[in-house]
């Protein structure tokens, strides 16, 4: 199997995907699993494209949190499809995992942006 | 498309819940049937689509073991797996599994005995009693370091109890045995005198009636009132529900019974079940005229105190020190460099408690090597089945097991082992509970030893079982986690673990084993050996052709003048039966459980060291007593019907106390003070033994009964007679003289011997079982290392036969191997009983330590147990047939 990128992808973490896939329902709304890896694989091109399956416990894990839940639906060629949507508490935790994110990647920008002469 | 099916069987077969599995499977089909319709949407054939799909849905395998460990059920999961796989396996192997489980039965059962005899006889003895872990034995102390511990008097309890602030209270109790009429019969019954707080202190409700009210422990005679146990409530008065405020004759005076206390209350006397108590107001009655509740000097107080929560036991015995301090000041004369100690229960120095102490202490150091024998036999097992199931294991973790996980596994089964054998060991500790008591004589009173299972027993027997296991069921798994994969997959039989470290552990086991059982074996001996001696000692008296029993007169309420007759009528009629030599009575009875009487002497000539009086004792007898009892006289003559009341008084003296007091010349004719009252000795015996065939010699006198009246007296018969037919006789003649009362066991001398040595028995008794279980242990251990060597050199064995060596030759190639590994055993255990033989140095009757006998009779125990361990082995091993041995795979 070819990956896009020349050297062995290391594994999403976890708490990168899980935020991916709340934002991903706040987004779009209900979504199966199979509509959630598409849209992730769209934006993130990568993430993805080897690993769909390992969507599944994370899915499972924010289910058991509390921040997704989930119905059987019909799917687009009418099969039995179990949806996910963001519940109240998912919403929060969006709010709160997105603030940390911003925070931590502004404070990694930083260090990225200072030269070694701002440091004296 | 197999491989979805059956990973989805996998997944039917886990414990996740059937919904979540359905779910699971649902959305996986889902989402490969989307991604393939998009595949085939892109221009793919349909059988590419679903291919590409699964690949892009990546591995599926690590995908659930994420998801459940999502779930949270990973751990649990693996847990039943666990044990299910381990409980196939036991149930595969049952003849494994029931030697591991016998072997682990054995060793924790004989641990949770002990364990429950030292909780129940040591450490807490008084289960119906709250809070006895504050209860603190009184132990009087006096400036002298010959008696380390005395009892203590009235006068001095009350003033501990007025002035000491430290604690709830104290108590007085005085075990004693009573007559007890019922209806013309008599019977003997224990029982306790006590102070009158004695059950609100222990906190003790008698079921029926009350207990003593404050004041009824005071007044001479004042308060004839009894409770009984519940056991003599049920026996002696078949459960009369309207027992209270019923009269009964307890040493023929007249008791009300006003309370039957609680069922499982035995009194608090370890090693006797008491009967009934009385308080201390009737002290007289039970003990004798010469005590006084008023007397400071008269002790015989065998007290308890309750020290108050949150006190420890040296701030109350600062206390109690000042106290003594002051008693000291105010009555110097009695109480004169005299203390109290208090000491912990397991301490306490006047019961049997004190007796078995040092028994017990030895036993929980065997017990602990039996349980290491019996683990290092489960281990052994353990390991073998191990390296049978090697296969099973270079399987699993080819295909990806991780070690830890097959460490868990086999730590699994080590304890599903320790738990049966837990339990198993726990029953074998409950029928043991009572067990102890079988050690000692059946004749006379039996004491009451019970073993007492509470949760700190459970608790430590199930702790030992499960750390033992696990400790032992660890060397498997060490094995399993230094398996070399790629080498055990190319060579399938070798390469695993080398089969040099796997004998050396195997064989290192068994040394073990044999060492432990070796220091055993040694110790039985030695203690046997030591009782032989004793059982041969002489004791200076006749052990055959003597029967002895007890004539109390002082319980049938007889004064000095009514005994002086009845014993001499009693005499007359005894030494006029057919078959008697001769007959009479003594005081004392030598070995027995009452020590003897206790007298200050002064002698002319004498000077005793500065600030201490000399203290003999002594022997009341009658005339002709030293020829019936067959103690020598070695000068002078013996007492005789002229020694009486009116006559001068004389004392018979030991050679004993003819080299303290005259430095060896004859004292014949000089004269002692006994008590204030100066005596002529008219004889000199030879030393015997008194009180403990153990004793060294010690002074000891005698005076004449008729001078020096004692009720309460033995009666000694020299007679061919068998005791069977003497004992009718005797009470024929008694009865004739008055049937109230009561008669006593007619037991020969040699009888009263042994009884006397029965805590020794005891010892060697269960020194010998314990040492029989872990030879038993240590054989099946080495069988099994041997045996399993001989199947495993099969190949070697049919090599050398068929390079000519006869089965002869393999025979003893097979027993030497096992020889070899018992005599490094023996070797390592012989050093070891050299050091441990110390501890039971105190339990030694004129046997050393290292007494060579000893250790040579266990040396060839020890040896004939592996000859007899390794024969068949080695038998099979000479019978191999070199063609099929050859040819074996």
């Amino acid at each position: 199997m070819t990956t896009t990128s020349g050297k062995q992808k290391s594994d999403v973490p976890q708490g990168t995907l899980a935020l991916m896939i709340l934002k991903t329902l706040d987004v779009l709304g209900p979504l199966h699993g199979y509509g959630i890896a598409r849209r992730i694989e769209q934006i993130s091109r990568d993430v993805l494209a080897v690993n769909q399956g390992s969507l599944y416990p994370v899915l499972l894990k924010l289910e058991q949190e509390g921040a997704i839940a989930s119905e059987w639906g019909a799917s687009e060629n009418n099969r039995r499809a179990r949806f996910y949507r963001l519940t109240r508490a998912g919403h929060k935790l969006l709010e709160a995992e997105k603030r940390d994110w911003e925070q931590t990647a502004a404070t990694i920008a930083r260090f990225f942006e200072v030269k070694a002469g701002d440091l004296s | 498309m197999r491989f979805l099916r059956r990973f989805f069987a996998r997944l039917g077969n886990s414990a996740l819940q059937r919904r979540d599995e359905q779910r699971l499977k649902d959305e996986i089909e889902e989402h490969i049937a989307l991604q393939t319709a998009e595949n085939v949407g892109a221009g793919m054939p349909a059988g590419e689509a679903r291919r590409q799909a699964m690949l892009k849905f990546g591995g599926v395998e690590p995908m659930k073991e994420d998801y459940r460990a999502e779930g949270g059920m990973v751990f649990v999961e693996t847990l039943l797996q666990d044990i299910r796989f381990a409980l196939r396996m036991l149930r595969r192997n049952p003849g494994f599994s029931a030697l591991a489980v016998l072997c682990l039965t054995l060793g924790v059962g004989a641990n949770a005995a002990v364990f429950s005899w030292i909780e129940g006889i040591l450490l807490r003895p008084f289960p119906a009693v709250a809070h006895q872990e504050r209860m603190v034995a009184l132990e009087g102390t006096t400036p002298s370091s010959e008696y380390t511990s005395v009892d203590l008097s009235w006068p001095d309890l009350l003033d501990l109890q007025r002035n000491c602030r430290l604690v709830d209270w104290l108590i007085a109790d005085k075990i004693m045995g009573a007559s007890l009429s019922i209806g013309g019969r008599s019977d003997r019954a224990i029982g306790s005198i006590v102070s009158a707080n004695y059950f609100d202190a222990l906190g003790i409700r008698p079921i029926l009636g009350r207990g003593f009210e404050p004041g009824e422990d005071t007044g001479q005679n004042a308060h004839p009132v009894v409770v009984i146990s519940y056991e003599m409530w049920q026996n002696t008065f078949h459960g009369d529900p309207e027992i209270i405020g019923k009269t009964q004759r307890f040493n023929n005076v007249q008791h009300t019974i006003i309370g039957v206390a609680p069922k499982g209350f035995y009194g608090t006397f370890v090693g006797w079940s008491i009967q009934f108590w009385a308080p201390a107001s009737m002290l007289q009655v039970f003990e004798g005229r010469n005590f006084s509740l008023e007397d400071r000097g008269a002790r015989w107080i065998e007290g308890f105190a309750m020290v108050k929560p949150g006190v420890t036991r040296a701030q109350a015995q600062a206390e109690i020190n000042g106290i003594a301090g002051r008693l000291d000041a105010t009555y110097p004369e009695i109480d004169r460099g005299r203390g109290v100690n208090l000491v912990p229960l397991w301490l306490t120095p006047f019961n049997k408690a004190n007796e078995m102490r040092s028994t017990l202490e030895i036993m929980l150091a065997v017990v602990i090597f039996v349980l290491l024998i019996a683990c290092a036999n489960v281990g052994n097992l353990l390991l073998v089945r191990f390296f049978a199931r090697r296969h099973e294991m270079i399987v699993r973790l080819a295909v990806g097991a991780a070690r830890s996980r097959l460490v868990r596994q086999l730590l699994t089964e080590g304890l599903i082992l320790a738990g049966l054998g837990a339990v198993g060991g726990l029953f074998v500790a409950h029928w043991c509970r009572h067990l102890l008591v079988l050690f000692f004589p059946r004749t006379g009173t039996v004491p009451y030893l019970p073993g007492e299972i509470d949760w700190r027993v459970l608790a430590l027997s199930i702790g030992v079982c499960v750390f033992s296991t696990v400790l032992f069921g660890l060397i498997p798994a060490t094995q399993a986690s230094r398996i070399d994969l790629a080498a055990a997959l190319k060579s399938e039989m070798g390469g695993l673990v080398s089969s040099q470290s796997r004998s050396w552990l195997r064989s290192g086991l068994v040394l073990v084993q044999v060492s432990l059982s070796f220091v055993l074996l040694v110790g039985a001996a030695l203690l046997l050996q030591s009782l032989q001696k004793m059982r041969n000692t002489s004791p200076g008296f006749s052990t055959r052709g003597v029967l002895l029993t007890q004539v109390d007169l002082f319980g049938s309420g007889y004064d000095a003048q009514r005994a002086e007759n009845f014993q001499k009528q009693l005499l007359e009629r005894v030494q006029s039966l057919p078959g008697v030599e001769s007959a009479a009575f003594a005081g004392f009875v030598p070995l027995g459980l009452v020590p003897p009487a206790t007298a200050p002497i002064a002698v002319d000539g004498y000077v005793p060291p500065p600030n201490e009086q000399p203290v003999v004792d002594y022997n009341q007898v009658s005339p002709g007593y030293l020829a019936t009892a067959g103690i020598a006289l070695v000068s002078g003559r013996e007492f005789t019907a002229a020694d009486n009341r009116t006559a001068a008084p004389v004392a018979i003296v030991n050679d004993a106390m003819v080299q303290q007091f005259w430095h060896g010349r004859d004292p014949v004719g000089q004269r002692l003070q006994v008590g204030g009252r100066w005596m002529r000795v008219v004889g000199v015996t030879q030393t015997s033994k008194y009180e403990y065939i153990s004793e060294t010699p010690r002074p000891f006198f005698f005076v004449p009964l008729l001078q020096n009246p004692a009720p309460r007296a033995s009666l000694s018969v020299r007679t061919r007679m068998p005791a069977q037919v003497a004992a009718p006789l005797l009470a024929r003649e008694m009865d004739a003289l008055d049937a109230g009362v009561p008669h006593y066991a007619l037991i020969t001398m040699q009888q009263q011997l042994e009884r006397s040595t029965s805590s020794q028995k005891a010892a060697v008794g269960l020194l010998g079982v314990l040492g029989g279980l872990a030879l038993f242990l240590a054989t099946i251990g080495l069988y099994g290392v041997v045996s399993y060597a001989v199947s495993q050199s099969k190949r070697e064995l049919g090599l050398r036969m068929a390079l000519g060596a006869n089965s002869s030759n393999l025979l003893w190639h097979v027993l030497s191997r096992g020889l070899a590994l018992t005599a490094s055993g023996v070797a390592v255990g012989g050093v070891a009983s050299f050091a441990l033989a110390r501890l039971v140095a105190d339990l030694l009757y004129h046997v050393s330590a290292h007494d060579p006998v000893a250790f040579g009779s266990a040396f060839v125990i020890m040896m004939f147990a592996s000859m007899a361990a390794c024969f068949y082995p080695a038998w099979r091993a000479s019978q191999t047939d070199p063609m099929v041995a050859l040819r074996y795979e």
